[in-house]
């Protein structure tokens, strides 16, 4: 489908015509009970994605690391899974001892952190999307409760990422990156504190 | 898959127009707080060719972050740094000292740009209209906010602070907590921020030794939230005084907490401290939590003609039809509370200005998903074309600097929507004059634009002369020391 195929083919048409905006039919709202249709990215991006991911990760033990061995030290890396709010992912290995929030910003992704980290607010907020990992997670502190408390679109498996720091356990994680824009002035909208 | 086709051949053809031809697309956002960032990075993220220009009337840009976020709260403010990224963009100007209204009209901007955002917040307050509101030592918390913070229009409030031994505010929200935390505070610990210094010089001379957080519903709709009352709680050498009779819920109360995590773990919050055993006489301050209580009347001091003495309350109870609707009743008991000063904490207000649609009884423009509504009966089709709101001007003053996130998100989606569906073709495709054309007016006007590297300088003397004292930085706070340093 030469349409699927233009985005990987002529970058800067690409750019013009398949930018992830907003505008694009494709994005739906992301809400709670819908959350599944987010696990399969849409059609035209899914067979682009798919084609060049596939092939590297196989299953959850990826011998294809793309952190080099530079000499005798190889820092130890897990394979992290972002999933934006249109439903695109995005596989990177992070670091243990890196928070997902950094890793995120080296790798580009568009993860807001107003505060850089410092538990001064919620923009950092991200979905264990298998409960499975969310449940090897350290319990998160009050303060970091209470910086959740604000936060969009609050599921039962959310963390701050700034908060989600990478260890061997945590190899294959998925992070959901929520949509926000569901929350706006709908009937009965609760105003919230400031 | 034709019909995918011909809809990215048309928003191919309607971006270009903003896209890559020599006409790009010109946005002036006006406010540069957090909703005014917010909207000009993601216009510039959404619009690779737009230019951005943010307007503001003091020559110091960020908004409330700079003049609202208390000084003991610096983490809130490291947003500033994703800001400052933004107005350094190539395509982002940050344009002080330009006052809509004043320094240029809303139409005139109109006609500058294609699209004009006004993120420009709420500048005045609500008021209680009850007798003796104007008495002296009555205040807004918005106007104590500007003081303590070195705001060049809160600067000369100059509250008295050493008649009284007590303050009453009125309100429970986050804003109402942290003026009670700023009385009560150590002033050892407000030294090392960026207090203004006149207002840490006031606070080391207060007399004030009992705040009183009055608020006319029950602890289960209390505005604050976990963070900041878990802090207040937590003040060095203060005792809290809470009821426990208050912390009684109702069904109604129940059904509210249930659903709503924020407000159980506020009520949990105050139950422990009510439960806690009162260490009265040991600590130097006390912070009373008063609920049930709606003011009726300001009380004039009789020995100071013209000031308050004491805030006549009336005892309330709630009625309502269910969860999230209860509201405050009198009772037609009586109460007073004897206090020197008052800060009424009850909400912010935004200021219309000439040529904008305004509800005033919401107090915002009427918009839908921040497009400009020409009127307030709430017709979606009744556009003003080319002019959206974002921030506080669009929901009202509510929610936290990330809450304009997503305020923005949302604006901006109905702005490149619009360009999509040609709705601001016929001037999209019209060039303007954009910043260049601004600068110009506003040179003719002899108006002083503040750029942002004109707010460096500002900066820089700020943290220098901060660091000689071990605060992050001193204010400059007239607008004559900012005006020197920018200009100079």
């Amino acid at each position: 489908m030469l349409s699927s195929r233009l985005p990987r083919l002529g970058p800067w048409i690409a750019k013009r015509l398949f930018t992830r905006n907003y505008a694009s039919i494709y994005r739906g709202r992301y809400n709670q009970s819908t959350r599944n249709r987010f696990l399969q990215p849409p059609a035209f991006q899914q067979l682009s994605l798919n084609k060049l991911y596939n092939g590297a990760m196989i299953g959850k033990h990826n011998f294809l690391s793309t952190t080099s061995n530079e000499g005798n030290e190889q820092k130890e890396t897990i394979s992290v899974t972002f999933v934006d709010k249109d439903g695109e992912e995005q596989h990177i290995r992070v670091p243990v001892g890196m928070s997902m929030l950094e890793a995120a910003h080296e790798n580009d992704i568009e993860l807001e952190g107003a505060c850089e980290g410092s538990l001064a607010c919620s923009t950092c907020h991200v979905i264990v999307m298998d409960v499975e990992y969310y449940n090897k997670l350290e319990d998160p502190t009050d303060e970091e409760n209470d910086m959740l408390d604000l936060a969009f679109g609050l599921s039962e498996t959310s963390r701050l990422g700034c908060q989600v720091i990478a260890k061997p356990e945590l190899d294959g994680i998925r992070l959901a990156i929520p949509a926000a824009t569901r929350n706006f002035a709908v009937d009965g909208y609760v105003p919230k504190p400031h | 898959m034709q019909n995918v086709v011909i809809l990215q051949a048309r928003k191919w053809f309607s971006r270009s127009l903003s896209s890559f031809s020599s006409n790009p697309l010109k946005v002036c956002v006006v406010g540069s707080g957090p909703a005014g960032f917010y909207t000009a990075e993601k216009m510039l993220k959404a619009h690779q060719q737009a230019q951005v220009d943010i307007i503001d009337r003091l020559p110091t840009p960020f908004g409330l972050v700079r003049s609202g976020v208390a000084p003991d709260h610096p983490e809130t403010k490291i947003v500033i740094n994703q800001f400052s990224r933004v107005a350094q963009h190539e395509q982002c100007s940050f344009l002080g000292n330009v006052t809509l209204g004043s320094s240029i009209s809303l139409s005139e901007l109109r006609k500058l740009y294609h699209v004009v955002v006004l993120a420009y917040g709420a500048e005045s307050d609500r008021s209680l209209g009850i007798p003796g509101e104007s008495l002296k030592g009555i205040y807004s918390a918005r106007e104590f906010v500007w003081w303590y913070n070195g705001h060049p229009d809160g600067r000369n409030l100059d509250p008295d602070l050493k008649n009284t031994d007590a303050a009453v505010i009125l309100g429970q929200g986050n804003v109402a907590l942290d003026v009670a935390r700023i009385l009560l505070r150590p002033t050892a610990e407000l030294a090392t921020t960026d207090i203004a210094n006149y207002a840490l010089a006031a606070l080391e001379e207060s007399s004030i030794r009992k705040v009183y957080l009055v608020g006319r519903r029950g602890p289960a709709q209390a505005a604050c939230t976990a963070k900041e009352l878990r802090e207040i709680l937590g003040i060095r050498n203060v005792d809290i005084s809470i009821q426990e009779v208050d912390l009684r819920l109702t069904p109604a109360d129940e059904e509210e907490l249930k659903s709503n995590r924020i407000k159980r773990r506020v009520h949990e919050l105050l139950s422990k401290a009510a439960a806690k055993p009162r260490t009265a006489g040991l600590n130097q301050r006390e912070l009373h939590f008063v609920f049930f209580r709606k003011p009726d009347s300001f009380q004039e001091s009789e020995d100071r003609t013209g000031h308050v003495s004491g805030v006549h309350f009336e005892k309330t109870v709630l009625k309502g039809d269910g969860p999230g609707k209860q509201i405050a009743i009198g009772t037609g008991e009586f109460e007073d509370i004897k206090c020197g000063l008052v800060l009424k904490s009850i909400g912010y207000k935004s200021v219309p200005v000439d040529g904008l649609p305004f509800d005033h009884k919401k107090g915002i423009v009427p918009n839908f998903r921040g497009r400009v509504l020409s009127d307030t009966s709430g017709d979606p089709t009744l556009l003003e074309e080319g002019l959206y709101v974002c921030g506080w001007l669009k929901r009202g003053p509510t929610g936290i600097v990330a809450t304009n996130l997503h305020c923005a998100e949302e604006t901006v989606l109905s702005i490149s929507e619009d360009i999509e569906k040609g709705m601001l073709i016929s001037s999209a495709a019209l060039p303007k004059p954009g910043r260049e054309g601004l600068l110009q007016l506003l040179q003719d006007r002899d108006v002083r634009i503040v750029s942002f590297s004109d707010w460096e300088k500002i900066d820089s003397e700020e943290k220098r002369l901060g660091s000689s004292r071990n605060k992050p930085r001193e204010k400059l706070s007239t607008w004559d020391e900012l005006h020197k340093a920018a200009l100079e």
